[in-house]
């Protein structure tokens, strides 16, 4: 129990409060308006003696993003000063889109792409069950219909809106 | 040890295999958003596939094994050193392949590559949901987070199956053709091999909410499950059809070509 207090007092030095501060420069490669912190894939940031460790998640297991994140993140803090940075990855408990901020989320919406519902509305089984509903994000009719179950990256779906005729990426839910 | 090692590279092996004769429609979907629809089913199972070997170059790395044998043993001997997931998709051999013989199955018409889809999704679905509570917590824990990615192709291939099952009349016939060729391959999966009975992995049991799941989706597509008809087995022990080679040959070339690049 003695090595774990002395590990937490180690931790209480380095301050995490700006460390985020830091991490929401880093934007994700594919979604460039959202910083890591946005987008939940942040777990901890700790400190092992005199390394850094910043545990990250993945939204998808196959995104090919995770790994230049992981490299922004070591160079973002090496220029900080820090010499010694382990980016590890840890998949439990999985990512869902609860965790993009509320903030991450207005700006999605800003960029032109859905946010994920708060809950998704279809969660049943049923096959060619009814599209959910998702507000478009440049006239915020909810007059839009799905053309794709897939879009251009693994966490997007493609969505159509009838009012202005807008083709756009919905975040899905997940 | 080594039992969890091999049903690792099992689920693994059955990942990647899947994800890269699905790649191949890249660029060659019937319409652009099935285009993306499957390689996007492609890019999940390459991800999964990814975190298992992962962990099998953990487990080999970590083994004892790796140490006492590493002269007798030709992996280790082809590595020189350090397994990594690398090393592990693109070093070995087929006979080290432990995926199951549909998944290298050839993609053959859009309904065929539909069907391989459906059937070894709904039996990942099943299996998934039963390795979340599996004691190695890893396993458990790249089950939980796949399941979400499963659950979306199986809808998605569910949907597939009835759109062609119940279309056209040639749509109903490619998809009949796709069963009488496909459906051999499927009895494997619940016929254990000998790292799963010793690592207590019941996969027998997952048989019947399986049959269920099927049944369900074909009787809605206007399709009849076969009777029970001979099935073909052995690409959990390594014995592979003629087509794993060729799949293999593609997805090694470089490292075949020029040994060791990296870029």
């Amino acid at each position: 129990m003695v090595g774990s207090e002395e590990k937490e007092m180690k931790t209480s030095v380095i301050d995490k409060k700006a460390l985020y501060a830091y991490l929401e420069e880093i934007k994700d490669p594919e979604i460039p308006v959202l910083s890591v912190v946005d987008m939940g894939i942040i777990r901890d940031i700790k400190l092992n003696d005199d390394e850094l460790e910043v545990i990250i998640t993945s939204t998808y297991t196959g995104c090919p993003a995770m790994d230049m994140i992981a490299a922004n993140i070591r160079v973002e803090l090496a220029t900080l000063g820090f010499q010694k940075v382990k980016v590890t990855q840890s998949i439990s408990p999985p990512w869902t889109t609860d965790w993009i901020s509320e903030d991450g989320k207005r700006k999605l919406k800003e960029y032109g792409i859905a946010p994920p519902n708060p809950k998704q509305q279809v969660c049943n089984d049923k096959l060619f069950a009814a599209d959910e509903a998702v507000q478009c994000p440049r006239c915020n009719s909810w007059h839009t219909h799905r053309i794709s179950e897939f879009g251009s990256t693994a966490c997007k779906a493609l969505y159509q809106c009838n009012d202005c005729k807008e083709p756009f990426d919905y975040f899905k839910c997940h | 040890m080594s039992a969890l090692i091999d049903y690792t590279l099992h689920l693994a092996d059955n990942s990647l295999i899947l994800g890269q004769r699905n790649g191949e429609w890249c660029g060659h979907g019937p319409i652009l958003e099935q285009d993306i629809a499957i390689t996007n089913i492609s890019l999940d199972l390459i991800g999964q596939a990814r975190s298992l070997y992962q962990y099998a170059a953990v487990l080999i790395n970590d083994s004892e094994l790796s140490v006492s044998s590493k002269a007798s043993s030709p992996l280790e001997r082809r590595f020189g050193g350090e397994v990594s997931e690398d090393s592990l998709a693109y070093l070995r051999t087929e006979r080290e392949f432990k995926n199951c013989l549909l998944v290298e199955q050839s993609n053959g018409d859009w309904a065929q590559t539909i069907l391989r889809q459906f059937l070894f999704s709904s039996y990942q679905y099943y299996l998934y949901q039963y390795l979340q509570t599996n004691t190695d917590t890893t396993i458990a824990a790249i089950a939980e987070k796949s399941l979400k990615e499963v659950s979306y192709h199986l809808r998605w291939s569910s949907e597939w199956v009835i759109r062609l099952g119940d279309g056209t009349g040639e749509s109903h016939g490619r998809m009949l053709k796709a069963i009488d060729e496909l459906w051999r391959y499927t009895g494997e999966f619940f016929i254990p091999a000998d790292y799963e009975k010793e690592l207590k992995i019941d996969g027998a049991s997952l048989k019947y909410e399986w049959s269920k799941k099927i049944k369900t989706v074909f009787d809605e597509a206007t399709l009849t499950v076969p009777p029970d008809i001979f099935m073909q087995e052995g690409g959990k022990q390594g014995r592979h059809t003629e087509q794993l080679g060729y799949i293999l040959t593609e997805l090694q070339y470089m490292q075949r070509a020029y040994p060791g690049c990296e870029w």
